[in-house]
């Protein structure tokens, strides 16, 4: 009794706030008929959002997994002072509100700060332009990578490395040999979040584009100035590209999960028959 | 970890990639960061208090700090429920709802924004439903709750979750056999188990609803002194150009995220604690 209870509180929870949303955005979105769905994502306004949009990604992402293995080797291999600093501001952009996030960029680049006014006197404008959406996002994706790579980087150990490098390999071919084929799930598993928060972000974005009608809109952005201009049909349709981008993301980490958890499990099996 | 104590100096490449994480923190986010704090210390002590002691600022204050705690504690009470049913029953869509408990993580904030306003709205498909009921959603302080449930859910099921699946059901067993009924063994046995992963979903999802804008700016209606949350008030500011403004009632904001992120972090070393013990 309690089961059935407790399954269908469930249930109708979960309908409620995710799967009625997910229907809701294909249902309105395709509410003027297939044509018009079309129309509005071929259009050129969302073409120029959705090429911006993979443009930001493209560079933000590779970016940050960068620094994510980075950050996760030297975390992961090595001892040093003030490790446990790093880890905590590492985690700083999570705890930033996105609006907060953007209007840092905005203090800083901005035609009246001091950088931002040396930059505009030489005709580079960083803020209500592409790189001042690029830098929000950076910020905002920033610990997402790192975040998953650490935890995995430490689970697989360093004696295959170890063992690589007294053998003779060198540093370059011990880390594509061994330590990328190693991490690659929990690689893939941090570049799929981060993509995912890369096309997705609307704050922090919104803050340095400026709202400039035409300019320098990203996907959220454009479903946003469609939705004000109160072209609904067409808001939908934008927002379920990204919809279906966000079930991909999903997917994608549930099938990733499975082969990154069994590696940590294992790790953890080992660790304990050691210490016993 | 028995391998992370013994350490050998022959890896190569700790310099380069240590040097290299500093040098990204420090442009990509310790330089950001740290304007808004000079930003701060250029305002005078009137500008400042002016800014964050307002009345419409702490009317924000008010709806985000009580529209955040409801959502955090609606999705407690059913985050728990959701994530004891993915651990200990077996349903049709079982699977699936695990899946997409995360959508909240991976759907833009605009996206989900329109649509919780369009499905809220007084002739959207719950809305309509609610509307003779004088229930009004969108574009009232309930529905700024609502959008801010809808971030904060995951982050509680996904707490409570694993927390439940380490749980051994020998202790409930145990205490089913010694003649505990159903609710003392949930009270006594499973309930102080599961507090601190509980209590720390509920900060994770209060400190996200806090700082949350996307999901709220469209279904608020952002009525100054009525629907009008702390991160729109920012927005507003900015838009205005009033900078000290913006970064005053920022400050304030950062803060109270810090303390709750350090919260968080006490909360977790003590459940550990308590886990190893």
């Amino acid at each position: 009794m309690v089961r059935i209870a407790l399954i269908t509180i469930a249930m109708v929870f979960v309908a409620l706030f995710i799967f009625i949303p997910v229907i809701a955005v294909f249902a309105e979105a395709l509410r003027k008929g297939v044509g018009a769905y079309f129309a509005a994502i071929a259009n050129p306004e969302a073409r120029a959002a959705i090429r911006l949009t993979l443009m930001t990604a493209a560079i933000a992402v590779p970016l940050n997994v960068t620094f994510g293995i980075a950050a996760s080797w030297a975390i992961a291999r090595f001892d040093f002072p003030g490790k446990q600093t790093l880890l905590t501001l590492i985690d700083i952009p999570f705890s930033v509100s996105p609006v907060i996030s953007g209007m840092l960029f905005v203090l800083l680049l901005g035609v009246r700060a001091p950088l931002g006014g040396f930059l505009a006197a030489h005709g580079i404008r960083v803020i209500f332009a592409e790189p001042g959406i690029v830098l929000a996002t950076l910020f905002v994706t920033f610990p997402l990578a790192a975040r998953e790579l650490i935890p995995i980087m430490q689970a697989v150990g360093s004696e295959e490395e170890e063992a690589a490098i007294v053998l003779g390999a060198g540093g370059w071919q011990m880390f594509f040999r061994v330590t990328i084929p190693n991490v690659k799930w929990g690689l893939l598993y941090g570049l799929v979040l981060c993509n995912a928060r890369a096309m997705g972000e609307f704050g922090a974005v919104s803050v340095v584009s400026g709202h400039i009608q035409g300019h320098t809109n990203t996907m959220p952005l454009y479903v946003e100035i469609l939705y004000n201009d109160f072209q609904f049909a067409a808001a939908f349709a934008v927002s379920s590209l990204l919809t279906m981008l966000a079930i991909a993301t999903l997917i994608a980490k549930r099938f990733l999960e499975r082969r990154v958890v069994p590696v940590k499990q294992a790790q953890d099996e080992l660790a304990v028959k050691v210490a016993a | 970890m028995a391998s992370n104590t013994k350490r050998s100096n022959v890896l190569p490449g700790f310099g380069l990639t240590l040097g290299f994480t500093l040098a990204y923190l420090g442009i990509v986010v310790l330089i950001p960061i740290s304007t808004i704090f000079f930003k701060t210390f250029t305002l005078t002590w009137p500008q400042f208090w002016a800014a964050v002691a307002s009345p419409r600022t702490i009317a924000a204050y008010r709806l985000s700090f009580s529209a955040s705690i409801a959502g955090a504690l609606v999705n407690s009470v059913f985050g728990f429920i959701v994530a004891w049913s993915l651990v200990r029953y077996e349903f049709p869509g079982k699977s699936l709802i695990d899946v997409m408990v995360d959508l909240p993580f991976a759907l833009p904030t605009s996206v989900a924004g329109i649509t919780l306003t369009a499905i809220y709205a007084s002739n959207g498909w719950i809305g309509r439903y609610l509307a003779p009921l004088g229930i009004k959603v969108a574009y009232t302080p309930l529905g700024v709750a609502v959008a801010l449930t809808f971030v904060g859910l995951p982050f509680v099921v996904r707490t409570i979750q694993p927390v439940l699946e380490d749980l051994d059901q020998e202790y409930e067993e145990a205490a089913a056999t010694l003649g505990a009924s159903r609710l003392q063994t949930f009270v006594l046995v499973i309930a102080p188990a599961l507090i601190p992963a509980l209590l720390t979903g509920f900060a994770l999802a209060f400190a996200r609803a806090l700082g949350e804008y996307g999901s709220v700016v469209f279904i608020s209606g952002n009525m100054p002194m009525h629907t009008e949350v702390v991160p729109l008030l920012i927005m507003s500011k900015l838009e205005q150009f009033d900078y000290a403004g913006a970064t005053a009632i920022a400050v304030v904001m950062l803060t109270v995220s810090f303390l709750i992120l350090l919260g968080v972090n006490v909360l977790q070393r003590w459940s550990s604690r308590r886990l190893t013990a």
